[in-house]
């Protein structure tokens, strides 16, 4: 079976989260359901980005598995360009 | 002044592009950010290029705007977002300078003459800030590169969307001249007619014109009108922790239904005053102007303005001199849409005042507690809890909050320092 990307969505997750002495977050991993847990390994980068499926917030660059993932923050909810696939 | 760097970032059809970035569906389509059809604020606020490309204007009823455009998708406006990317867009111009002087949501001009050691020519920083805030927020901005405020504008408003302007001495003739005279901040309507009248209708003949003419014509702002247009601007940019000093404090809108009597025009007064009024005793200051400003049906409208015997901060007061001013300047050939209400030539409320031999001071007095009382009471239990009476007499027309809803606008170029 194969799976088309077709295009990308808002979509809310959940998502763990640890705070630092600091004040600032450390995403600790992101729950899409309750076996969809994926862990963010590495934080690259974080800075204010506009986001192509809408919306404007802190981007966390993150890394899951090796893979580059963005995570945004805005207005105190969590958000992932969710893939949109087609099955053939 | 010379040797200055000035920007103005202009953002282009900023609503528009802000529910574009918060609704990507909505991008590249012909939308216009419209006050709502309920409060009859039915105007056009912002439209997008494709929908402004089929004529839609700003500040065209939305009737008139879908006459233009079919398909046009007309949406609601969410001012707290444009608050927030306005907000976004300030810091990033905050990143290269600390004066950065707003004007309006969507406008500011930046001084980087400092910065430059920094981060490299003028026409640089705006590059970089024209990369950043498409980055950053998702939307463009049309920038004036120049030695002053003036100029600067002229610029960001010469090419749109998403340019940069750099207009200097080498090329001010070559860009400025030709345009027409209204482009030139501070050339209102009238103005423009003036000018026109007297056969100036480009800047270049504005700037040709011999100062003491122009003085002739406008007073004393013939000679600003003169700089300006000749690129000499000597206004400072605002440093961003400047606090514009209050001059005035004024409301007025569109009201629920029109107006066709006096009686309720002395209702919208009243409601009108009580906020002023209310602000001002905030500021723990009291006005010695009272200003009317009413607009027709048509759209057409006057201000008239009365300095008072005593500085006032009672609503009652203020709202009477309105009400006297207006229906000695009114003659009610058409019905009203709005109307509004100014405190102006402020003063603070401890001024010490001459007492007349025919006025009450007793009573002003009297009258002042009472505002005070009810001031104390709406802070604690909400503004409708203690209403006039009269409110009640058309609850369409009193139930506007005009303290609460009030909107700030931009205030005018001159009044800002």
């Amino acid at each position: 079976m194969s799976r088309k990307i077709i295009g990308r969505e808002k979509r809310y997750v959940e998502v763990d989260v640890r705070f630092e002495p600091d004040g600032h977050l450390r995403p600790l991993a992101i729950r899409f359901g309750p076996e969809q847990v994926y862990e963010i390994d590495k934080i690259k980068d974080v800075s204010r980005r506009a986001a192509e499926v809408g919306g404007v917030g802190d981007r966390y660059a993150c890394v899951i598995h090796g893979q580059e993932t963005n995570l945004w923050m805005e207005k105190g909810r969590w958000f992932v360009e969710a893939k949109l696939v087609a099955k053939a | 002044m010379s040797g200055r760097h000035i920007l103005h970032v202009d953002a282009n059809s900023f609503y528009s592009s802000v529910e574009m970035q918060e609704n990507p569906t909505l991008r590249g389509k012909r939308i216009a950010v419209c006050g709502s059809k309920e409060d009859r604020h039915g105007i056009v606020l912002t439209a997008s290029y494709p929908a402004k490309r089929m004529g839609v204007k700003t500040g065209m009823a939305i009737w008139e705007a879908q006459r233009c455009c079919r398909d046009l998708i007309i949406v609601p406006p969410h001012y707290r977002e444009y608050m927030r990317y306005s907000g976004y867009m300030r810091e990033i111009l905050q990143d290269y300078t600390d004066q950065v002087e707003a004007f309006g949501l969507d406008e500011s001009w930046a001084d980087v003459s400092g910065s430059v050691g920094l981060f490299g020519s003028a026409m640089t920083i705006a590059r970089e800030i024209s990369e950043r805030v498409k980055r950053e927020l998702g939307i463009t901005v049309s920038i004036g590169v120049s030695d002053n405020k003036v100029t600067a504008k002229l610029g960001s408003d010469y090419k749109k969307p998403d340019a940069i302007t750099r207009i200097e001495a080498d090329n001010y003739k070559e860009i400025v001249y030709p345009l027409p005279v209204q482009d030139l901040l501070y050339v209102g309507h009238a103005t423009q007619h003036k000018l026109n009248y007297y056969g100036i209708r480009t800047i270049g003949q504005l700037a040709q014109t011999n100062p003491e003419t122009l003085h002739g014509w406008f007073g004393k702002v013939g000679y600003s009108l003169s700089a300006f247009a000749r690129g000499l601007d000597a206004s400072p940019v605002a440093k961003q922790d400047h606090v514009a000093a209050v001059k005035s404090v004024g409301n007025s809108g569109t009201t629920p239904r029109d107006l066709v009597n006096n009686e309720d025009v002395w209702l919208m007064l009243l409601v009108m005053a009580e906020s002023v009024a209310m602000r001002m005793r905030e500021l723990n200051m009291k006005c010695t102007v009272v200003e009317v400003s009413v607009r027709d049906s048509d759209l057409n409208g006057f201000v008239r303005q009365r300095k008072i015997e005593t500085p006032t901060s009672s609503s009652l007061e203020i709202a009477q001199v309105a009400f006297d001013l207006f229906k000695s300047n009114y003659r009610w050939g058409k019905p009203l849409r709005g109307v509004g209400v100014r405190g102006a030539s402020l003063v603070p409320a401890d001024t010490p005042v001459q007492l007349g031999f025919f006025c009450n001071a007793e009573k002003r007095e009297k009258l002042e507690r009472l505002d005070k009382a009810v001031d104390g009471v709406r802070e604690r239990y909400g503004y409708t809890s203690v209403q006039r009476a009269r409110i009640y007499t058309d609850r369409g027309l009193g139930a506007i909050n005009p303290k609460d809803d009030h909107t700030v606008h931009p205030v005018g170029f001159f009044n800002a320092g």
